[in-house]
């Protein structure tokens, strides 16, 4: 089965796979390697740089036996101009069950699912569009940690509008029944994000009591060329979590960022190695998801 | 001598104003006139009963894409394309490789449509060098060549003030030869077109699509609408400063529509009142009136194109717009990519479809069939209004005129079939589209070039 995004599976789909995910929690570590997937291999297709979703897929896949192929476009035939589609084709016909894909492009997995047979594609990211196994990550965390997730708020700060690590949280948070807030300038909190059934806020300070849980997306720095805001530092200013704002905060508020972190940004040091930090736990957790997702994958 | 009669169809020439059913003859390529003619003994009869018989259909905008991207397709292969849609003159646009700047590039446009004995093809000549927008091409020259309007389409004249200086410059370029058509005094005052392709490049700089709720959903970079609207605002505003020729290619928002009617309306206002006036005219393509950014959810690159699909309401003001005679052109903006470059990333896909042999169904399947516009209405926006904007003496069935002829069957239901195109490249998103109405024969200067009729 694919995994294209969280926008079209439904809530019983997602809360099936947060289910699955929690038999994997520390494979390989405190808990036996498995063999769920042994002779089954996987090819992991970057075609954007990335270490942690790259490091952890890999690993996941390893600990639940499977085999993996590893390609980037530096230093292959894509230098010589073979195409996206050709390329994946090409790994495939070597006999390969699941494709783990990340593209700049939105809507690159789903182009090659139309192209590819018998086999599965999962989404390590698309452009801006979702990045399926970080939602369901970020969500599993808040799970694990505060036991539920209807009803809860959760504030995702900073650039939603290039965000797909946004997007697929919007999607999955909304269809377990959370409350979510897209906070930031209305530069990256368009108007538009109220679609998704969203409360847009555009000042950090009027909603940090309101908010169970805060997910502090990472800011490229690349935007502050394009206008979006003035300055990293007027960003910290308006939109960081710092010291002082966590004491305003909920006393048990829980601390995410799908990193990599900036610090003295997005986050300052203080916050993101205090007790409401759960930012390794995702990285732990992000494993066992991918065991899940990959385990899904193979199967029809 | 050669005689060619259209036998017992109904003639629309919006242009005469004629709608009625009686006989058509054709002599050496040119009309003769309507009706019965004791005197003359056709060599070739068309039975055209419960046909539509029309002026050719004029497509003045279709990219041909040679020389430089043959594999896309080629002006044989285009104008061929053309033929089997009804389509009997053609202009193509100048982003070629190189560009269309020069006067013997559009010498060899007419040469290649020459060669190829398919319908007309007339150029239109780059704006500027290279379509750089640094610099004003040869525009004499070029006229001299036989281009018949100016554009840098593809890309926007973004500077203001080469945009003025063309827009004055193309004035003196007036017509000479006299017309078989009646040429109204107004349609005669402003020289050359300037076709403008609007599009504020710093405000869809990455843009693959409409900016709004789809794209913000997909995670899309957008292009917003206004990007088009500045642009046209300012050139409605340079044509009345300049006095020039300014025609819209493609509109694809409301707010384009509207400040299209509110120049017209201000042109008109000053023709009235006897001032210097100036000409602004827009055209609409078939998919900016039947398709939205919706259809963009799958990623599929046959719906991404420039300017791109918008939201209903947009649609909805095109219609509106065709309605009202805002909008007096229908064009398709045909825009052949060989299939591996469309086979890509969705944002690296190159922008455009291929519309010559979907214009006809499409148009009246979505037009007159809706009840939007009457069929004279129809054919006059893809006859005598695009031939007044190029200044070209075609487009009618009026006596002495040369004889393109496109025959209709106005209710045949059929399906679209990409793999029968005569174009090159089929990047078209309506395969397995139902649709009513097709060309049934397609006359050139009194040659049959096509037919299906008995």
């Amino acid at each position: 089965m694919h995994l294209l995004g969280l926008e079209h599976l439904s809530r019983d789909e997602i809360v099936g796979l947060l289910d699955a995910a929690v038999e994997f929690v520390g494979v390989g570590r405190q808990v036996a390697k498995r063999n769920d997937l042994a002779g089954k291999v996987i090819a992991n297709i970057f075609y954007e740089p990335s270490t942690r979703t790259r490091l952890s897929f890999a690993l996941a896949a390893r600990r639940v036996g499977a085999e993996t192929l590893d390609f980037s476009p530096s230093g292959s035939s894509t230098a010589k101009g073979e195409s996206f589609i050709d390329t994946a084709q090409n790994i495939v016909a070597m006999g390969v069950d699941v494709v783990v894909v990340r593209h700049s492009s939105s809507g690159a997995p789903l182009l090659l699912t139309k192209h590819l047979k018998d086999v599965s594609v999962v989404n390590a990211g698309d452009g801006a569009h979702e990045h399926p196994t970080q939602g369901l990550l970020d969500i599993f965390t808040l799970r694990q940690r505060l036991g539920r997730i209807a009803g809860l708020t959760v504030a995702l700060v900073g650039d939603i509008l290039h965000s797909r690590v946004a997007r697929s949280n919007i999607h999955g948070l909304t269809k377990l029944g959370a409350k979510v807030i897209a906070c930031g300038p209305p530069t990256l909190v368009p108007s538009e994000v109220a679609q998704f059934g969203v409360e847009i806020a555009h000042d950090l300070d009027a909603i940090l009591e309101r908010c169970d849980v805060l997910n502090l997306l990472r800011v490229q720095f690349e935007r502050q060329r394009g206008a979006f805001f003035p300055s990293v530092g007027e960003y910290a200013h308006l939109f960081g979590m710092n010291g002082e704002r966590l004491r305003r905060a909920k006393a048990d508020v829980l601390i995410l960022a799908p990193g990599p972190i900036n610090r003295g940004v997005e986050i300052t040091p203080d916050v993101a190695d205090c007790r409401n930090s759960a930012i390794l736990d995702q990285v732990n957790n992000g494993l066992a998801v991918r065991m899940a997702v990959l385990k899904r994958a193979c199967e029809l | 001598m050669s005689t060619l009669l259209f036998q017992n169809g109904r003639v629309i020439d919006p242009a005469q104003g004629v709608d009625r059913v009686t006989d058509l003859y054709v002599v050496d390529g040119l009309v003769v006139g309507l009706g019965p003619h004791p005197g003359l003994t056709p060599d070739r009869v068309l039975d055209c009963t419960g046909k539509i018989v029309a002026p050719g259909l004029i497509d003045m905008h279709v990219h041909l894409r040679e020389p430089g991207r043959e594999e896309d397709e080629t002006i044989e292969t285009g104008a061929s394309a053309a033929i089997a849609g009804g389509v009997t003159t053609v202009a193509c646009m100048p982003n070629t490789e190189p560009a269309l700047d020069t006067r013997d590039a559009a010498e060899f446009v007419i040469l290649q449509a020459k060669r190829a004995e398919q319908c007309f093809v007339l150029p239109i000549g780059a704006v500027t060098k290279g379509r750089q927008g640094k610099e004003l091409a040869e525009l004499g020259k070029l006229v001299d060549g036989g281009a018949v309007a100016f554009t840098d389409d593809g890309a926007p004249v973004a500077s203001a003030e080469i945009m003025r200086r063309a827009l004055e410059y193309t004035k003196m370029f007036r017509r000479k030869e006299k017309f078989a058509r009646p040429v109204d005094e107004f349609e005669d005052r402003f020289g050359k077109a300037v076709l403008v392709h609007a599009e504020i490049l710093e405000l869809t700089e990455g843009g693959v699509m409409n900016e709004g709720a789809v794209s913000h959903r997909l995670g899309v970079r957008g292009m917003p609408g206004v990007a088009e609207d500045i642009m046209i605002f300012r050139d409605i505003v340079l044509a009345e400063l300049t006095g020039g020729k300014v025609h819209i290619l493609h509109v694809s928002t409301a707010g384009g529509v509207h400040l299209i009617r509110k120049g017209r309306k201000r042109a008109e206002e000053l023709r009235r009142a006897g001032k210097p006036s100036f000409w602004i005219s827009g055209e609409a393509c078939p998919h900016h009136f039947i398709l939205t950014d919706e259809t963009l959810t799958e990623f599929d690159s046959n719906y991404k194109m420039a300017p791109p699909l918008r939201t209903q309401a947009d649609v909805d003001a095109i219609i509106e717009g065709l309605k009202d005679g805002t909008l007096s052109v229908l064009a398709t903006d045909h825009a052949p990519h060989a299939p591996e470059k469309k086979a890509r990333e969705f944002d690296q896909a190159p922008n455009g479809i291929v519309g010559l042999e979907t214009f006809l169904p499409l148009c009246v399947t979505h037009l007159v069939e809706k009840g939007h516009l009457t069929w004279p209405q129809m054919i006059e926006k893809m006859t005598v209004n695009p031939a007044k904007v190029l200044g070209i003496d075609r487009g009618t069935l009026v006596d002495g005129a040369v004889a393109d002829v496109t025959v209709i069957d106005p209710a045949v239901k059929w399906t679209i079939d990409v793999t029968k195109f005569r174009s090159k490249s089929r990047n078209c998103p309506y395969h397995g589209w139902p649709v009513t109405g097709k060309a049934v024969a397609t006359v050139v200067g009194g040659e049959v070039r096509m037919s299906t009729l008995g």
